[in-house]
């Protein structure tokens, strides 16, 4: 087939067996719109997804984005603005005119700053880098990489020093020049060996920034295909680099990104165990029949479990779910040799013969958090669509038939994109089975005093600090429940309000006897006038509600006003689809409704009831 | 497929595309004719129309074409 064949419906047969041809011939024709990518993951059509602009956007939440690009960027712009209405949001663009990079961002007067984006976009093609690479004397072509990183880090800066925003460069799909061919590799100033060294360099880049992100096109690239992802007569004809069918990826990319930073990401991943989990059904094969290690398709199931460890490793909850007797569901866990998840792995373990809507349910309100934030993966088509229509927030990826396929399927899909990573995340399983515990504690005591007494709650409140910025941070990103206001700090932000004169800070630890919560609090504070406090942020993690926390960082709060001479505190709530839960916080803690603000007076106040030691 | 059955899908395509179902495309019609039709959108459907008729156009067919008469007629060449 020639070069340009991908661009049809009809995938290179080549790539398929006659059997999964026609299955994925009959997708086409069914779906219509839709554009199938090799093994499955199907991605609206640049025609299909633009047909939402001219739907009703009113409603959804406002985000400003800035596009500048040193290519035709149209596209991006339809593409980006239409995938928002797939996820609800309406995207205010900004688009730079053609190549205008440097001078948007170096000229303080320029449309950008004017238009104050919440996100820029910076979009750099590989085929501009290699025309400016041709250009350059076989010297400069050896530090060439270090330019381009360098330009990079100056944008940083000067649009950090300008704007709050943050700012999603892409690295450089890679191209074969065709100059050195695989030698090209043992050539310092070859334009492969200096690409690959940029796009290393830019990643090193955002790692020291912490407003800036990586758009990973090389990536995407390496997945979809060259011939996928570049149209050479879109390049020649219209000076865009990117095939039509490309523009939704992009899109897609980057609205993830831009999702995850202002707090929407996956926390959990739920799986079923027969032939999920494991190949074989553990009722009828026994331990000794089910498929895992590395014999014929076992290998399937152990690199799934494998990479559930590593999602469980940087913070995701692992759940099961399973129709099956709990004994027997978890024996493979216990005692077979091949496993790679243990009981130790899953913080909530489901498998008995109730309906698997009940059962996620149940484990959502032992974890606490939205079903939008949890992922559920099933090979039974028909229990998947069960879960989906009686828990519609919930994601089900459409596992393909054939379990081979199963892991470059899910790869594909980008489930589990963060905006950050700390040192907290990997305990987290630890601490819900901790709080299994508790809740077996809680049940031997009839009243609620006793059982919180009995816990040997300890706390130590203090200030903000460098070390638990990261923490702070990600909590003021990820708390959609408990958060009176749910205005949302990165860490710059709040390195900053730490070093303003009129912010007062405190964190919120807690432990007991079951194990140890780590950070679980965060409180901002800021000095209105000479008598006056206002609580900016109070956020909390939902792992500790009910155990009169919110007592006893009021008391805390109260001590802190109190030193620093304020008369009066003030609270606010502005309620969102998720804080529902804190609709009464302030009138629950004695704060007097003044002019739709909650007020509390310093002088007059008593000490709230809390059984939580306060070792601060 | 005879001339008539292509005309008739490249309606099909013009009107998805642009999405716009009032158009109506004849031998004569031009770019000139439909509001819709710029540079853009001209990307966009020679994309659809490749993807349509599983065919490709050379760059110098697509910056050729006056109207929607020569871009039939290229189109019945290369399906035969």
């Amino acid at each position: 087939m020639g070069i340009y064949d991908f661009h049809c419906l009809r995938p290179d047969k080549s790539l398929f067996d006659n059997f999964l041809y026609k299955r994925v011939e009959t997708k086409i024709v069914l779906l219509h719109v839709k554009i199938e990518c090799k093994q499955g993951f199907i991605m609206l059509s640049f025609n299909a997804l633009k047909k939402n602009l001219k739907k009703d956007y009113s409603g959804f939440k406002v985000v400003k984005v800035a596009i500048m690009a040193d290519s035709a960027s149209q596209f991006i712009k339809d593409a980006l603005k239409a995938y928002g209405y797939e996820v609800q949001l309406n995207f205010d663009i900004y688009e730079a005119e053609y190549s205008q990079i440097d001078l948007q961002v170096f000229d303080p007067s320029s449309e950008l700053y004017e238009f104050a984006p919440d996100y820029i976009i910076i979009n750099r093609c590989t085929e501009k880098l290699l025309k400016e690479y041709n250009k350059k004397e076989r010297l400069a072509q050896g530090h060439y990489a270090e330019d381009v990183v360098g330009l990079t880090r100056q944008y940083f800066e000067t649009l950090g020093s300008r704007l709050r925003a943050k700012v999603i460069v892409n690295t450089y799909p890679e191209i074969n020049d065709s100059v050195f061919g695989n030698f090209a590799g043992k050539v310092t100033s070859s334009f492969i060996y200096q690409l690959r060294k940029a796009n290393l360099g830019l990643m090193g880049l955002c790692q020291q920034h912490k407003d800036a992100f990586i758009c990973d096109l090389a990536l995407l690239q390496a997945e979809l295909g060259h011939r996928f992802v570049f149209d050479p007569k879109m390049y020649v004809n219209a000076d865009m680099v990117y095939s039509l069918d490309f523009f939704p990826y992009i899109a897609k990319n980057v609205t993830d990104i831009i999702l995850s930073i202002s707090g929407t990401f996956k926390k959990c991943l739920i799986l079923d165990l027969d032939n999920t989990t494991w190949g074989g059904i553990i009722g009828d094969d026994g331990i000794e029949g089910i498929q895992v290690g590395y014999l014929g398709i076992g290998k399937v199931f152990t690199e799934l479990q494998s990479w559930a460890k590593q999602l469980k490793q940087r913070g995701i909850i692992l759940a099961v779910c399973s129709k099956n007797t709990e004994e027997i569901a978890q024996e493979p866990f216990i005692s077979h040799p091949d496993m790679v998840l243990r009981l130790d792995d899953i913080a909530v373990f489901v498998a008995n013969w109730e309906t698997k809507v009940d059962n996620i349910r149940h484990i959502q309100s032992i974890l606490n958090i939205g079903f939008d934030s949890m992922v559920f993966i099933d090979d039974n088509p028909f229990e998947r669509e069960m879960v989906k229509a009686g828990i519609p927030d919930i994601t089900v990826p459409e596992l393909p038939e054939d379990p081979a396929e199963y892991m470059q399927y899910l790869r594909s899909l980008n489930l589990f994109e963060t905006a950050s990573v700390t040192e907290e995340d990997g305990q987290r399983t630890r601490q819900y089975k901790e709080e299994a515990q508790r809740n077996s504690l809680m049940k031997s005591f009839t009243d609620e005093s006793s059982f919180l007494e009995n816990l040997l709650m300890v706390s130590a409140p203090k200030p903000i600090d460098q070390f638990n910025i990261p923490r702070v941070a990600q909590l003021s990103q990820r708390s959609n429940q408990f958060n009176l206001r749910t205005i949302r700090y990165t860490e710059e932000d709040i390195k900053l309000i730490c070093e303003a004169p009129n912010y007062y800070t405190l964190t919120l630890s807690l432990k007991d006897r079951f194990g140890d919560h780590g950070l679980i609090g965060a409180i901002i504070l800021k000095k209105l006038d000479d008598s006056s406090l206002f609580i900016d942020t109070w956020i909390m993690s939902c792992r500790v509600l009910k155990r009169g926390m919110e007592n006893f960082t009021l008391n805390a709060i109260v001590e802190l006003a109190s030193f620093y001479n304020f008369e009066r505190i003030v609270g606010e709530y502005i309620p969102t689809k998720k804080n529902e839960i804190v609709k009464n916080h302030y009138s629950d803690l004695g704060f007097k409704n003044v002019d739709g603000q909650w007020v509390l007076d310093v002088a007059g106040y008593e000490k709230k009831l809390t059984f939580i030691n306060n070792q601060g | 497929m005879d001339a008539n059955q292509i005309l008739s899908d490249v309606q099909v395509v013009f009107r998805d595309v642009l999405d716009n179902d009032d158009i109506v495309l004849t031998e004569g019609t031009t770019a000139l004719d439909i509001d819709e039709w710029d540079s853009l959108s001209h990307i966009q459907l020679v994309s659809a129309l490749e993807k349509h008729f599983k065919i490709k156009f050379t760059t110098t067919e697509i910056s050729s074409w006056k109207g929607i008469g020569e871009l039939t007629k290229t189109i019945a060449t290369k399906i035969g």
